[in-house]
């Protein structure tokens, strides 16, 4: 097919604004990477835009000499790994039973599941009942109460679904129960799906922040985002500048600021790659429509 | 007949001798739902009661008013009002500006010839999305830092004046909607994309013989082969109309904005959880939960009339 002039140059335009879409969305994280890198004359001078000037490591050493920090950057991965592991598990004992379209009860469980997407008993509820179980402040609190996505749930049932029923049924032929059938045929056809969710749930849970604030008070178990965040209103507030350790002299407080957020970004970047190889084509989520 | 060979014990144990195992398996994410998801929900009635800590909710004396009274408080209470109206404010400028935004990048992608910088700007616009939002708001308060910020730099330098990007409330509104586009508008877009794989190629070959342009392209086949995508979309974006999730303002927000930052979720967290009022926050969260079922229901019944499919 000959294309005419007219659409050659919209196709590049179109393709401009792509790029332009790229660079709004890379700005802001180079230029903190750069501001992390640079020595705080050249900050304060304005002079930091995408590059380092004034090549300068010392917020990161600060950064990672500071206990409190890296305690956190510490109990934040252990606490993703354990939710991860509870997660998962939760999602596949929620998923599999409900594909087999004879079970009873299947279309009561399923209401009753989907009820809770649409709504919620609100924040207070919830905070009085953890209150009321003694999980308040407890670690507990930020593995249980959110431990089941009803939406990743549904992803994993479809995936499920997707294994044709033939395989099962020969299965059963063969004398194998549920629980066989799950070890030996589901889970290890749902790899990539499994992957997939549980780096969702990961990054879930490394950028939770709300959960800590409401049900967390003791600081020992503060997740990186509650502790980036108090690091990063610190100059605004001389109070938690105090708390937070780094108190120190203005300016140096930029690179700091800076470092400490590349810190809580770095790992969602080296995930990222595996995460979006899934999700590219959309098929995951146009499943969902149905 | 068939009703007593239903009912026959043996049928009953054979089929629970092959069956109990997955009941033994949705045993636990069911009790999960019950516990944390439907238990809260009977903790709704503090917001008709008078709170006691030593009681449960059960036992709480019956607020005045016919248990109306923390309702009645509530909108008298003008920080509630303003938080109301922002979270309104807010919410409506998302869907106003924000929600046609995933279209567009998804009618973009779908016109960009170059297969593999389509599939590398995919990569790029998703990535936001996975940031959380305290680490969007220590990118954005250092990129738009009145003085030192990257972006006010470059305008000074073009001899413009510095933008208060974050520091008025005015601006702070816009660059509140901004940011919830740069994270949210790629991963939005995801689902429009899926959708446009589904419409029949056909229909565009033989617009290519009927000579129709890259317009007539968009406007009689891509946009009607979205429809019900963005109906069911719309639909659900209408039912937050009245959500309020914390992190996104309570991040971005500073004490010079809290005019317009304060939202319902900051109101409930201040008076409940900090301020120990849990009636009234309790009676603002079921408020807030019953509009948004309200809207739901009313923009699906709504779909439904002009002739969509709806979400159920």
């Amino acid at each position: 097919m000959v294309k005419s002039k007219r659409s050659k140059a919209a196709d590049l335009a179109i393709a401009f604004v792509c790029l332009l879409l790229i660079i709004i969305c890379l700005l802001p994280m180079l230029n903190i990477l750069a501001r992390s890198l640079s020595s705080t004359e050249y900050i304060l001078r304005n002079q930091v835009l995408l590059w380092p000037k004034g090549w300068n490591v010392e917020a990161y050493r600060l950064v990672l000499t500071d206990s409190k920090y890296t305690w956190s950057l510490a109990w934040t991965a252990i606490l993703t790994v354990i939710c991860v592991g509870v997660s998962m598990t939760m999602t596949v004992l929620c998923a599999y039973p409900l594909i087999y379209r004879d079970l009873k009860g299947r279309r009561f469980f399923n209401t009753m599941i989907l009820f809770t997407m649409y709504f919620s008993a609100g924040t207070i509820p919830h905070y009085l009942l953890y209150k009321d179980l003694g999980l308040l402040n407890h670690p507990l609190v930020l593995i249980i109460p959110n431990s089941l996505s009803v939406f990743y749930m549904i992803i994993m049932r479809t995936f499920f679904y997707s294994i044709p029923d033939s395989l099962r049924e020969s299965a059963e032929i063969d004398g194998a129960g549920p629980i066989r059938i799950l070890f030996s045929i589901y889970l290890p056809l749902s790899k990539p799906v499994l992957a997939t969710l549980s780096l969702f749930y990961a990054v879930g849970r490394w950028n939770g922040f709300s959960d800590a604030l409401y049900y967390m008070n003791e600081r020992k178990y503060h997740p990186i985002q509650l502790l980036l965040y108090n690091i990063l209103n610190a100059v605004t507030s001389i109070e938690i500048q105090t708390q937070e350790g780094f108190a120190s002299a203005p300016g140096i407080s930029d690179t700091i600021q800076a470092a400490t957020v590349m810190f809580a970004t770095v790992p969602i970047l080296i995930v990222y790659p595996w995460l979006q190889r899934y999700f590219i084509s959309g098929a995951t989520l146009g499943a969902l429509k149905d | 007949m068939k009703r007593v060979a239903n009912i026959n014990p043996r049928r009953i144990i054979n089929y629970l001798r092959k069956y109990w195992s997955l009941y033994l398996m949705l045993s636990i994410p069911i009790a999960y739902f019950i516990v944390f998801r439907y238990i809260p929900m009977t903790y709704i009635q503090i917001a008709f009661k008078r709170y006691s800590i030593v009681q449960s909710p059960w036992e709480m004396p019956l607020a005045n008013n016919h248990g109306f009274e923390y309702f009645l408080k509530a909108f008298r209470n003008l920080d509630f009002l303003y938080a109301l109206r922002n979270t309104l404010l807010l919410n409506f400028l998302d869907l106003v500006i924000g929600f046609p935004a995933p279209i567009i990048l998804a009618l973009l992608l779908n016109e960009l010839t170059f297969p593999r910088f389509k599939r590398f700007t995919q990569s790029v616009v998703y990535l936001p999305h996975f940031l959380s939002w305290i680490i969007i708001a220590g990118l954005a308060k250092q990129l738009f830092a009145p003085t030192s910020g990257m972006i006010n730099i470059l305008l000074n330098r073009l001899g413009f004046e510095s933008i208060p990007f974050l520091n008025d409330p005015t601006h702070w509104v816009f660059t509140y909607v901004f940011l919830g586009i740069w994270r949210n508008m790629g991963w939005n877009a995801i689902i429009y994309l899926a959708a446009l794989t589904n419409i029949n190629p056909e229909l565009y070959e033989a617009a290519a013989i009927d000579g129709a342009n890259r317009w007539q392209n968009i406007w009689y086949i891509t946009l009607p082969g979205l429809r019900p995508t963005i109906f069911t979309m719309l639909i659900l974006s209408l039912g937050h109309i009245l959500s309020s999730e914390l992190d996104r303002p309570y991040a971005l927000s500073n004490p010079l904005v809290n005019s317009v930052s304060n939202v319902l979720s900051i109101f409930v967290y201040r008076y409940g959880i900090r301020g120990l009022q849990f009636s009234l926050t309790t009676a603002v969260g079921l408020f807030q939960s019953v509009v948004c079922v309200i809207f739901l229901v009313a923009a699906n019944a709504l779909a439904k009339r002009f002739g969509e499919r709806g979400i159920w």
